[in-house]
């Protein structure tokens, strides 16, 4: 299966042709025209390596060396059932289900959604809506990022979430990704564009999970913009299979006065890298960004954070935590950028560990870089074990080991799921803490 | 006979602390343990509770007829053990009622009796609650998190009468108290005082014995019970301070 760097990015190019020849006539100019920036610029780049500094901890080899496949997928009752039992939306709520990245109408729902709203797929969007083509591609950096390039090139399918003037949605809109492995290992690249006009509300969950064995890859990435005023909740669930790979990348463009919180939780994948940059970009924006990765086994989980801080008196504050066990290894990387015009910024980040085995190992690395004089940014990191104080006192009051242990576990990750304010999902995330303590 | 302690000795990274202590604890009964600091009167508290940070390295402590040095600490709590900790643990992100409920249905469950459900739970504890004239709200916080010191000793004992133990033992449950909460907390204690309970109470100062008056009084120094007597010992011990002990240490230990 092992083939040279050089060989996979070529294979690429050619499933790009034929991606391109596939889809010619139908297409509008300014979208081939992206796609095939896309290409060319991850034409230029190719494959990150370790030897690049973003990448120092994160190699990606194991993906670059796949011959991956275009995705395809075929509708069964387990992954019926799957959906069913994964979805938050609940029995009147919003969701867009895809099966290996490809839109399917039969599982999703769109209901109750007010005028004017777009909650749609982006294949069917790219075709009729006009507001797609003034965001699609501006905020995530294709030309500088290889798998933004990448996702670029073949982007097709995901959701458009189009929230106009002053609407706030009651629910929250659910894009769910189900992956089912195959002998055949296969790539998706997921695209998502959430935009909330001036004044508007929304709440999205995104969540990527994984079914059966086999390995696959979804390349996402998921462009939110919060006009002026406009307040956006994303919520990021990835429990995607042992064997899969996940690469995503998300910005949140915040325009004045604008609120993007996120909250991010990363429980599967053999690799998984997050790319989360959250863009304050007009007086008095905020940003909340909220992170937890548990891991264990062989899996190796990144996460790089930027908070761009572009204009004066923004707030915004980062926490993450992490729960390692086994072999396991997490990045993470949280850059705070505070440009030349960013007065009154104020910004506090941290990351917190938990190492539940002397084999799992983390690298934690903060990143100030502060270009404006009158600020205010702190941050912070730590890494630890479970207190052993705390596990003779319960147990001093009946627990047994185990659950003492696990207790903990569960109040140290609730200092993070407990943000998420939609209360199924956070019961529902629990749940899935638990089972995959458990396994 | 409840507790019975033989010849215990029991070290922590190679000092020994205790040095052959014997004490027999009949049920109902209430005892006080005093001692200078250093005397290894919290040590005992918790080699008792089955802290793993100390070795017993000689002895055998008999409770309720049972080894209890084989037992570890979940199961001497199911079995009726209950330690009050000199200084309890804060557990952020720990809601105390749940805590609570895993804890009493563990030991009800381990005694075959039926586990209590929510509400009967919250029935229970509202009437535990009032006993230390604790505010409800501190059912819903994280256990201990943000306690001031006083209110983390309440919680301990309000803890004691939930889980309702056959032998408590109370390490310097007094420490950092003042009048008032001793009084609430002497007052929680006094009221769990039965014929079918017997408590521990291990003070350095003589105040709380005020309040809860105990049967027996035992004075530790140097990893040994160097003497017992009733509750007036307490009053000698106040009258002459710690000193006075070194006259009763035998020839041998003295330097």
């Amino acid at each position: 299966m092992a083939i040279a760097l050089k060989e996979s990015e070529e294979l690429y190019l050619q499933h790009f042709r034929d991606f391109e020849e596939h889809q010619a006539a139908t297409v509008p100019e300014w979208l081939s025209d992206l796609r095939s920036e896309g290409m060319k610029a991850f034409a230029e780049m190719g494959f990150p390596t370790t030897r690049q500094e973003d990448w120092k901890y994160c190699n990606v080899a194991p993906i670059a060396s796949v011959r991956f496949q275009p995705a395809d997928y075929q509708l069964s009752d387990r992954v019926r059932r799957k959906v069913e039992e994964v979805s938050c939306a609940g029995a009147d709520g919003t969701r867009l289900v895809f099966l290996n990245g490809h839109y399917v109408e039969e599982l999703s729902a769109v209901r109750e959604v007010p005028k004017g709203t777009t909650v749609t797929s982006l294949a069917k969007a790219l075709m009729n809506e006009e507001g797609v083509s003034a965001h699609l591609g501006r905020y995530a950096a294709y030309k500088t990022h290889p798998f933004v390039a990448l996702n670029t090139a073949f982007l097709q399918d995901g959701a458009f979430i189009n929230v106009p003037k002053g609407v706030a949605l009651e629910k929250p809109v659910e894009i769910l990704y189900v992956s089912t492995g195959s002998e055949t290992p296969w790539v998706a690249h997921p695209r998502n564009l959430v935009v909330a006009a001036q004044g508007s509300q929304l709440t999205v969950v995104e969540t990527y999970m994984g079914l059966g064995e086999g390995a696959y890859f979804n390349n996402a990435v998921t462009e939110i913009v919060a006009e002026d005023n406009a307040k956006v909740d994303y919520i990021k669930l990835q429990d995607e299979s042992t064997e899969a790979f996940h690469v995503a990348t998300v910005l949140a463009y915040a325009a004045r006065n604008a609120g993007a919180v996120t909250n991010s939780i990363q429980f599967g994948a053999r690799l998984g890298r997050e790319e989360l940059t959250s863009v304050l970009d007009g007086e008095g924006a905020e940003a909340y960004l909220y992170g937890l990765y548990v891991t264990d086994g062989q899996q190796l989980i990144d996460n790089h954070t930027t908070i761009d801080h572009a204009q004066p008196h923004c707030s915004s504050r980062e926490f993450y935590k992490g729960i390692l066990d086994g072999k396991s290894t997490a990045v993470f990387n949280g850059k705070i950028l505070v440009r030349k015009d960013a007065q009154k910024t104020d910004s506090k980040q941290s990351d917190k560990n938990l190492l539940l085995s002397e084999t799992a190992s983390i690298n934690t690395k903060p990143q100030l870089e502060i270009f404006a004089d009158d600020v205010k940014c702190t941050h912070g990191a730590t890494v630890g074990q479970i207190d052993p104080e705390s596990i003779f006192y319960l147990r001093s009051r009946g627990l047994g080991l185990e659950e003492a242990r696990s207790l903990l576990v569960e109040a140290f990750a609730a200092e993070v799921i407990d943000h998420v304010k939609f209360q199924p999902l956070r019961k529902k995330l629990k749940a899935s803490l638990l089972a995959k303590m458990k396994r | 006979m409840l507790l019975e302690v033989k010849n215990l000795h029991a070290s922590v990274s190679g000092n020994e602390i205790l040095k052959g202590i014997n004490l027999e604890v009949s049920l109902g009964e209430v005892h006080a343990i005093m001692g200078p600091n250093g005397s290894g009167k919290s040590t005992l508290a918790q080699v008792l509770a089955g802290r793993d940070l100390y070795n017993v390295t000689r002895g055998e402590v008999l409770y309720d007829g049972k080894n209890l040095l084989e037992m570890d600490p979940e199961t001497r709590a199911r079995e009726g053990i209950f330690l009050a900790f000199q200084y309890p643990v804060e557990i952020p992100g720990v809601n105390n009622t749940y805590f609570l409920r895993a804890a009493l249905n563990a030991g009800r469950k381990y005694r075959g009796q039926e586990e209590l459900d929510a509400m009967d739970f919250l029935a229970y504890i509202r009437e535990k609650i009032k006993l230390l004239e604790m505010d409800d709200s501190l059912l819903n916080r994280p256990v201990n998190a943000g306690f001031s010191g006083g209110e983390k000793k309440r919680n301990e004992i309000f803890q004691m009468a939930v889980l309702e133990p056959k032998l408590g033992i109370m390490d310097e449950t007094d420490s950092g108290l003042d009048i008032d909460a001793l009084k609430i907390v002497a007052n929680g204690v006094n009221s769990l005082r039965s014929k079918e309970r017997s408590i521990v109470v291990v003070t350095h100062y003589q105040r709380l014995l005020n309040y809860i008056v105990p049967d027996f009084v035992h004075v530790l120094s140097n990893g040994r019970i160097v003497k017992s007597g009733g509750k007036e010992l307490a009053l000698e011990l106040e009258d002459k301070g710690y000193s006075w002990l070194d006259e009763t240490v035998p020839a041998s230990e003295r330097a």
